[in-house]
């Protein structure tokens, strides 16, 4: 299929950037859109042109790495994959698709649909695990009783990848699925109890200090999830919030 | 105040707690009104009563308003904070794909029943104070229900009522169970939903009966 491609370009963090047309021809619909954006860098490198700078890394959809705002929507207009899953036959010939960096000020675009999303890992770094010695006398995690039931809504939980196409989603650039998830995968197990209160104060804290927005239950974080991860996490996240500020 | 809503998720609780207390008057204001459709009488005498008992004016009133304007004042703070979270736009955003119109304009909803309640006070509560506390009328417990009359007799006033009616109607099908997430109680979130419908439409509707009543018996 032929597509017309309008694709954010921008040459650093300073720049202002803009949107640029190109143009693909006899794209396979069993390509991944990932692919499509390869045979594009190589038709610009061998008119000895900048290839357009994204992020991917596996392409497996379990690292999280590849991002993109494909036609108004975190990794395009499927459900439940990332943008490396996303396949070229969700596309009709002779499509217009935008495609954008993953926008939030929390997000800064480091060049062209490129952003920074470190701002995770901070938010991870201020309370995302918990503190154990592996002095050899650590206690198998396997000798410790867990609900079924939690065990399931904790490995649920704990499958966010940190994509940030939560964020891109959010009207209000809000992190809180992100940040829902963090939290609850421990505060569903006994080991995460001992530190919840800290953890959920100083992940929120580190949230709020990023700039993301506030959110406002739209739910479309929930809708573009990669992983689906369910905004019951955030009422949970409210909760423990709560419980550990009153 | 400001260090106990300086966290996000602590604005959105107190930003829930209100919109609940809120969800609570307008069940409470509907009652009392919905009896001037039956019975003159029943609406004047509860009318005398919100009107003249010391608790609900002295002390429910001043929270009342306290809630409607710390409601609407943190709705517009956080819809700013929240817009200055991305300062540079999506040149194309989808946001029909994966959120409801109703929960993507809060604000817009929300403006306009604020628009309305600027009306309603104009209409009811500006003449209520001064009759009682200013101008200090002597209390005749049969007039509310002719003042209620009165003010339906203008198609236009009805009209603006039905349209900031049905606004409230959509802020409430996104806030009603919004404000139950907000607060963390997502154990019963099915039935809150279906509550949420329910009462987002007939409220409203209520109101609005209410309106097209009296215009239309007067
Ligand atoms: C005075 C005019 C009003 C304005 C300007 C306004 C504005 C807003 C805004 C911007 C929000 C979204 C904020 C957020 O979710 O974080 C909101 C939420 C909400 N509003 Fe209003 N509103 C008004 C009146 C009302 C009234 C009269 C009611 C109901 C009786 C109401 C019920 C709600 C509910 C239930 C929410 C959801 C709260 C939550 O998500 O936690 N609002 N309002
Ligand atoms: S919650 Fe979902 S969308 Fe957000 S970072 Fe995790 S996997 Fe990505
Ligand atoms: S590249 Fe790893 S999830 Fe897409």
């Amino acid at each position: 299929m032929n597509l017309t491609l309008k694709i954010w370009r921008q040459k650093g963090p300073q720049d202002k950037g803009r949107m640029v047309e190109y143009k693909v021809t006899d794209i396979s619909e069993h390509m991944s859109f990932l692919e499509m954006m390869d045979v594009l860098n190589e038709s610009l490198v061998a008119k000895d042109e900048e290839p357009i700078a994204f992020d991917h890394d596996c392409r497996e959809g379990i690292c999280g790495m590849c991002s993109l705002q494909i036609n108004g929507e975190a990794h395009g207009p499927d459900r439940g994959i990332t943008t490396c899953q996303l396949h070229m036959r969700m596309f009709k010939d002779g499509d217009t698709i935008y495609i954008e960096p993953f926008r939030a000020n929390a997000f800064p675009v480091i060049k062209d649909l490129v952003v920074d999303r470190m701002a995770f890992e901070r938010i991870q770094q201020a309370g995302g695990y918990i503190s154990v010695n592996t002095s050899g006398n650590t206690q198998d995690a396997n000798s410790i009783p867990i609900s079924k039931h939690n065990a399931d809504l904790s490995m649920d939980a704990a499958s966010c990848i940190g994509c940030g196409a939560c964020v891109a989603s959010c009207k209000n650039s809000s992190a809180m699925l992100f940040v829902a998830a963090k939290v609850s995968q421990f505060a569903l197990l006994p080991q995460g109890k001992v530190e919840a209160k800290d953890r959920v104060k100083n992940m929120v804290f580190q949230m709020d200090l990023e700039g993301f927005g506030n959110c406002t239950n739209t739910g479309a974080c929930e809708i573009e999830c990669p992983k689906g991860i369910s905004i019951e996490n955030i009422a949970r996240l409210n909760r423990e919030y709560l419980a550990a500020t009153i | 105040m400001s260090r106990i809503l300086s966290s996000s998720i602590a604005r959105k609780v107190a930003m829930a707690l209100s919109a609940l207390f809120l969800i609570i008057f307008l069940l409470i204001h509907l009652t009392v009104n919905i009896t001037s459709l039956f019975s003159k009488d029943v609406f004047n005498e509860l009318s005398h009563f919100m009107g003249t008992n010391f608790l609900v004016q002295f002390l429910m009133q001043p929270i009342l308003i306290f809630g409607v304007v710390f409601h609407f004042v943190m709705g517009f703070v956080l819809e700013l904070r929240n817009k200055r979270a991305r300062t540079v736009k999506y040149v194309k955003y989808n946001g029909a794909a994966n959120a409801s119109w109703m929960s993507r304009n809060m604000a817009v909803s929300g403006g306009v029943i604020l628009a309305f309640l600027v009306l309603h006070f104009i209409d009811f509560w500006f003449p209520e104070m001064n009759y009682k506390y200013i101008e200090v009328l002597p209390e005749d417990p049969t007039r509310y229900f002719e003042e209620l009359q009165h003010k339906f007799t203008n198609p236009l006033r009805v009209g603006a009522y039905v349209i900031a009616f049905v606004l409230l109607a959509l802020h409430l099908l996104h806030g009603f169970q919004s404000a139950f997430q907000s607060i963390g109680l997502n154990k019963y979130t099915n039935c809150v939903k279906s509550l949420g419908k329910i009462y987002a439409v007939a409220i409203p509707a209520g109101f609005i009966i209410i309106a097209l009543f009296h215009y239309f018996n007067h």
